[in-house]
């Protein structure tokens, strides 16, 4: 589903937030959105997924305006997980019926081993650890068999080994041809992961790039100071 | 009037001879409150969920005065029920006063806006978290609602708990649109008010105690039943 953003502006109570931003993203693949905190990084996902409506501009996926039937095509992980009080695999089969997908204990078998999450399928899901949770709110977002999938800082609180996990999962979900939209502000998460990087800086997107270009000489002189760990406000 | 002491053997006593009179009244104090409390929840859930997951003008208004209606003194709803059952009132054609069908409306009345105000308040927190999620998903209202009680149902178990414990407890609707009839209307609370004011505190005490025993069996099985559904980490 091909994305193209023009003129996008977001503001609260007449403070803007986000924008003017352009964008095109009309490749697969895992697409990195960076930027140093309060650069408007969640805003600017939630934007693209419908869940605020933008000040002015537009948003098309695939030619068409942001409706129920193109979020139905999307799913996204917050950043802080949102987990249904009940079990794993009880969160998973919510949103397996909620699309009606067919064989939903089959299905929801094949997910929990995606996750790694099959030892512990009937535990209350409010009781598994930060990298579980997430490793389940990433495959429950599966379960709606998106063609995009919005990850807001899926490691922001893991340690180094539950963040592989969820960037190993992340890279399956990719080659399984789902587009991934991924905000961090861990460059080397960046580097193993994004084929294009977004660069947010107070609103603005100072440079879309692929990523190797990115990671070797930032078009961007914002981009460019956050990569050599000086501060940007 | 008997002493104290003698009082406590004599109440001992009828609750140990299954005194007839006594499982009675207990049994019209349960079913009454049992199925006040039912009828408030049947009522007062969807309009809470209602409430907590909608905006529309006057919404804050309309939350204060549930709140309010929480604290209504029981002997005015049963002065309203009361008026609306006698035979002048618009209800008269029923023919419910001095039935236990009234102390049921007038207990559910009583219950019904705690049960409304509480899970408003327990709902729309939980709905606070999952609102973006909802609509992330695609979720339908009436789904999000369903799904949204159901995941809250350990709250919302305590909240029925205290409109049982509010209306069990209650004395002044029953007695006045039940008239604590012999065999007929009379409940816990209001045998105990009787026997109290004609000095057989045996009786009234023996009340008293089954009581405060319900009171505990009720909260005992909810905690039961809460330990049993949501593990420790969420309540
Ligand atoms: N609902 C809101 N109300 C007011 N300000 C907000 C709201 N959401 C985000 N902001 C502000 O917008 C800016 C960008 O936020 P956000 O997109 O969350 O940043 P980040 O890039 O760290 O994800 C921040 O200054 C934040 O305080
Ligand atoms: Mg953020």
């Amino acid at each position: 589903m091909p994305l193209v953003v023009e003129g996008l502006r977001y503001a609260i109570a007449g403070r803007p937030l986000l924008g003017p931003v352009d964008l095109r993203l009309d490749h697969g693949g895992i697409t990195a959105v960076m930027g140093p905190n309060g650069a408007g990084k969640s805003v600017l996902l939630r934007l693209l997924h419908g869940l605020v409506r933008a000040s002015s501009g537009r948003i098309s996926w695939a030619g068409r305006a942001l409706d129920d039937g193109i979020r139905r095509r999307q799913a996204m992980v917050f950043q802080k997980p949102v987990l249904l009080r009940r079990s794993v695999a009880a969160n998973i089969d919510f949103a397996l019926k909620l699309r009606a997908v067919p064989d939903i204990a089959g299905r929801r078998d094949e997910l929990m081993r995606l996750a790694r999450l099959d030892h512990v399928a009937q535990r209350p899901a409010r009781v598994l650890s930060g990298g579980e949770q997430q490793r389940l709110a990433i495959v429950r977002a599966l379960a709606l068999e998106p063609d995009v999938l919005f990850l807001d800082e899926p490691t922001a609180s893991l340690d180094p080994a539950a963040t592989l996990a969820i960037e190993d999962l992340a890279k399956t979900v990719r080659d399984r041809g789902v587009k991934i939209i991924l905000i961090t502000h861990d460059a080397g998460q960046a580097r193993r992961l994004a084929d294009d990087i977004v660069f947010l800086h107070g609103g603005r997107v100072t440079e879309h790039t692929p990523a190797t270009r990115f990671f070797e000489r930032p078009a961007s002189a914002e981009a460019a100071a956050f990569l050599a760990g000086k501060i940007v406000l | 009037m008997q002493d104290f002491a003698g009082a406590f053997t004599l109440a001992f006593s009828l609750l140990a001879s299954f005194d007839a009179d006594l499982y009675e009244i207990v049994g019209l104090s349960l079913q009454v409150t049992l199925s006040a409390v039912l009828i408030a929840a049947l009522i007062g859930l969807p309009v809470g969920a209602l409430i907590a997951t909608t905006r529309f003008p006057g919404r804050g208004l309309v939350i204060v005065v549930l709140n309010t209606l929480m604290g209504l003194p029981p002997v005015v709803i049963g002065l309203l029920v009361y008026m609306a059952l006698s035979n002048a009132g618009p209800l008269g054609v029923l023919r419910l006063l001095y039935t236990p069908g009234a102390m049921i409306i007038a207990q559910a009345l009583l219950v019904t806006p705690i049960v409304a105000a509480l899970s408003r308040q327990v709902i729309e927190d939980r709905h606070g978290e999952c609102a973006e999620l909802f609509r992330s998903m695609v979720v339908s209202w009436g789904r999000a609602i369903a799904t949204l009680l159901w995941d809250a149902r350990a709250a919302l178990l305590t909240v029925a708990l205290a409109g049982f414990g509010r209306a069990i407890a209650e004395v002044g609707a029953v007695i006045i649109v039940g008239g604590n009839i012999n065999h007929v209307t009379r409940v816990m609370t209001t045998a105990i008010a009787l026997e109290t004011s004609k000095g057989d505190l045996a009786l009234a005490l023996a009340l008293g105690i089954v009581l405060l025993i319900v009171a505990i069996a009720v909260n005992g099985a909810v905690s039961a039943l809460r330990a049993g559904t949501v593990p420790a980490s969420h309540v």
